[in-house]
């Protein structure tokens, strides 16, 4: 009997630190298993070898900030059967779209001496403002066992269990006492998507927001709850401005203090 | 009469780094003619995006710059603010940051030596090439890696960005209990990590030396991690706050990173081989041993012996994080109380790829009004080329292929991270 070929799996690389694609190689226990499940196509921070496409599988890393990366994103989207974005980059623009508050020329002024050389894009943006994509995983970084989870789920032909939930029913779960109501700290878990097992509060802080805004997020009574408390406009706008700054409700939220 | 025709050394992706970056050298009539080392990774402006942002956002903020050595970005920068509002912070709180700094060190130097660098020695193109082969030799590295990432999420939250460090300390010690079952792993870790020198040692290496200004961090008890003098062979010797002084950074159209140099000297060298040949007395005497024994001496100018050295220090992390666990006794307080004042701030750790420097100007209130950051990339940038430039003219006559893996393989010596490399600091002065 002929064996079937094994699905071909290729990681891209955008603006990014580099981590959800590292989260891979965490996969210390899985990586092998991974290897011997998939054939590993394109993925040059493993690998000098690359197989040329279509690709069954495509994780995404990083946002678009260039223009030739806007161009690159189409060639990709177009050897992908699948293509999965990971992490708060791809997402959501990531931290770096903190640049898409301000103004960009005023940006490269400052930090370089020779302007003409740099060729960036005034915003930084998610893969799915660009192309069409068929999962997207949050997390900055990513949480790896989501990552096996996903890429189990596509090799299997199901859907990706995770959740959209709040990270405070996470806290619920693990027992983790609340931040906000016991702690007076602020924190953003309420809005945010779960993923993390609530790590933040399990270590005495509260919740940052890596995983982004979860689904139909209420950041109006949030933002209230913790003007009423007295925290300035500035800190709101902080809060709401971060790891997923360019996220939809978080940016409206951080907006609306402006 | 013929001319030798030209020979183009050109890689478009450089493959088994963090980051986007690529090589191009050109030959002609037997002389290289030029070198460059490109990144081409996009810019993400953090030190324009960190004015405006609170002191405390610091260490979650400047994590995103690298997932691979996120550590080493809070510590440099939470540094720098406790510099600015004069606070130390020292006792077990200090050594837990340096135990924090131990895991990173293991899981990055584990991912390189295995993953990332040996795969060119071996001639396979990746670690999982070689698992094929010697799947113990790769499962060996993995657990090494996994040790360390252990250790980093028990002591920081998570393996990459921690959440756990602030300004001050951390905002929660671990329990005794959490950290104690670590030692049985990591002695584990330690005896693979030597066999891991003795695995390298016997690697062929191009021969190859060159004279390099080694610069690092250098700490009268400590092999250098967390603090120290700056340091190097040729003379050096500086408080951190006097880097900008002696270090300055230039901008050059084939980079999205800026090119450090020693003002008045030039290109310099930092990182493992640095370190080593700079502090070799204060690795411990098991390390020393394991060292001499791989056919090292005191200090290594061959940057391909780098995957040796670099297995050293991933013995000496996994010793030094065992004799803190055991001394360990869970603090009082697991930060120092920070009152923001204006002032400028300096910090510089050593990353498992080198000096990383960080500078903070603030207001009275802490918001950052000012920030440059100096990864070790950036300072290795110029190094890199150099190394390249004599490393093709000593083996122009190679066959193209093997000529060009070998120069990936030279920039490899670096472990460069690119990313950390392209975010960049308000130059000191101007392009020519």
């Amino acid at each position: 009997m002929k064996k079937k070929a094994k699905p071909k799996l290729a990681v891209w690389k955008f603006s990014s630190c580099d981590g959800c694609q590292l989260s891979i190689l965490d996969c210390e226990d899985e990586l092998l298993a991974v290897a011997d499940a998939v054939h590993i196509a394109n993925f040059p921070e493993a690998s000098r070898a690359v197989v040329k496409g279509p690709y069954d599988i495509s994780l995404v890393e990083g946002s678009i900030t260039t223009p030739h990366d806007a161009e690159r994103i189409h060639g990709i989207r177009r050897q992908s059967k699948l293509l999965i974005s990971i992490g708060a980059c791809a997402t959501a623009g990531g931290i770096q779209a903190l640049k898409n508050f301000c103004d960009v020329k005023e940006f490269i002024s400052a930090v370089y001496a020779s302007p003409e050389y740099i060729h960036t894009l005034s915003k930084s943006t998610p893969i799915s403002d660009h192309v069409k994509v068929d999962f997207e995983l949050r997390g900055c970084p990513v949480d790896k066992y989501q990552l096996v989870e996903v890429l189990n789920a596509f090799l299997n032909g199901r859907k990706p269990n995770t959740p959209h939930y709040s990270v405070c029913i996470e806290c619920k779960r693990r027992g983790v006492v609340c931040r906000m109501v016991a702690h007076d700290q602020i924190c953003l878990g309420p809005v945010t998507q779960a993923g993390c097992n609530a790590l933040c509060p399990s270590y005495d802080r509260g919740c940052f927001g890596c995983f982004g805004p979860k689904e139909t997020p209420n950041t109006s009574s949030i933002a209230e709850y913790w003007s009423k408390k007295g925290i300035s406009n500035r800190d709101l706008i902080r809060t709401f401005r971060g790891i997923n700054a360019y996220a939809k409700e978080f940016r409206l939220e951080s907006e609306s203090h402006e | 009469m013929s001319k030798l025709p030209a020979k183009i050394v050109k890689v478009d992706y450089l493959a088994r780094v963090e980051g986007e970056g690529g090589l191009f050298i050109r030959v002609k009539d037997n002389e290289v003619k030029d070198v460059k080392f490109r990144i081409f990774e996009p810019p993400r402006f953090f030190e324009a995006f960190m004015r405006g942002r609170d002191y405390s956002e610091a260490p979650d903020i400047t994590a995103r710059i690298c997932g691979i050595c996120p550590v080493a970005y809070q510590m440099s920068s939470s540094q720098a603010m406790e510099d600015a509002f004069g606070v130390q912070v020292d006792g077990q709180l200090r050594t837990l940051r340096r135990l924090l700094y131990c895991g990173e060190w293991i899981e990055s130097h584990a991912l390189h030596v295995y993953m990332l660098h040996a795969p060119d020695f071996l001639g396979y193109e990746d670690a999982i090439q070689i698992a094929s082969k010697y799947p113990e030799i790769v499962k060996r590295g993995l657990e090494i890696k996994k040790i360390g990432n252990e250790l980093m999420t028990i002591v920081g939250g998570r393996e990459i960005h921690p959440i756990n460090p602030r300004v001050g300390g951390f905002h929660r010690t671990p329990l005794e209990r959490e950290l104690k079952p670590m030692i049985e792993k990591l002695k584990w870790a330690l005896n693979a990590s030597l066999e891991t020198v003795k695995w390298t040692s016997t690697f062929n290496f191009p021969d190859f030396e060159y004279d390099y200004e080694f610069v690092s961090l250098r700490h009268p008890e400590e092999y250098p991690i967390t603090g120290g003098r700056l340091v190097s062979n040729k003379g050096l010797d500086i408080s951190v706050q006097d880097y900008e002084k002696h270090f300055q950074e230039i901008h050059f159209e084939h980079a999205n990173a800026l090119h450090s140099e020693h003002i008045g000297v030039g290109p310099y060298h930092v990182g493992p081989l640095a370190r080593y040949s700079l502090n070799f007395d204060k690795l411990s005497s098991k390390t020393q041993k394991a060292a001499r024994e791989a056919g090292l001496g005191k200090q290594c100018f061959n940057p391909f012996k780098s995957i040796i050295v670099r297995s050293v220090e991933l013995a000496y992390a996994c010793e030094e994080s065992i004799r803190i666990i055991e001394q360990y006794k869970r603090p009082e307080k697991s930060f120092i109380e920070i009152k923001p004042k204006q002032g400028t701030g300096y910090g510089c750790t050593e990353a498992p790829r080198g000096i990383l420097y960080h500078r903070y100007r603030l207001a009275n209130d802490g918001t950052i009004l000012e920030a440059k950051i100096v990864p070790p990339t950036s300072q290795n940038q110029k190094t890199i080329e150099t190394d390249l430039y004599h490393f093709v003219k000593k083996n122009i006559s190679l066959p193209e292929d093997k000529l060009t893996w070998q120069c990936e393989q030279a920039v490899r010596n670096y472990d460069p991270c690119i990313s950390c490399a392209t975010h960049f600091l308000k130059l000191e002065i101007e392009h020519e």
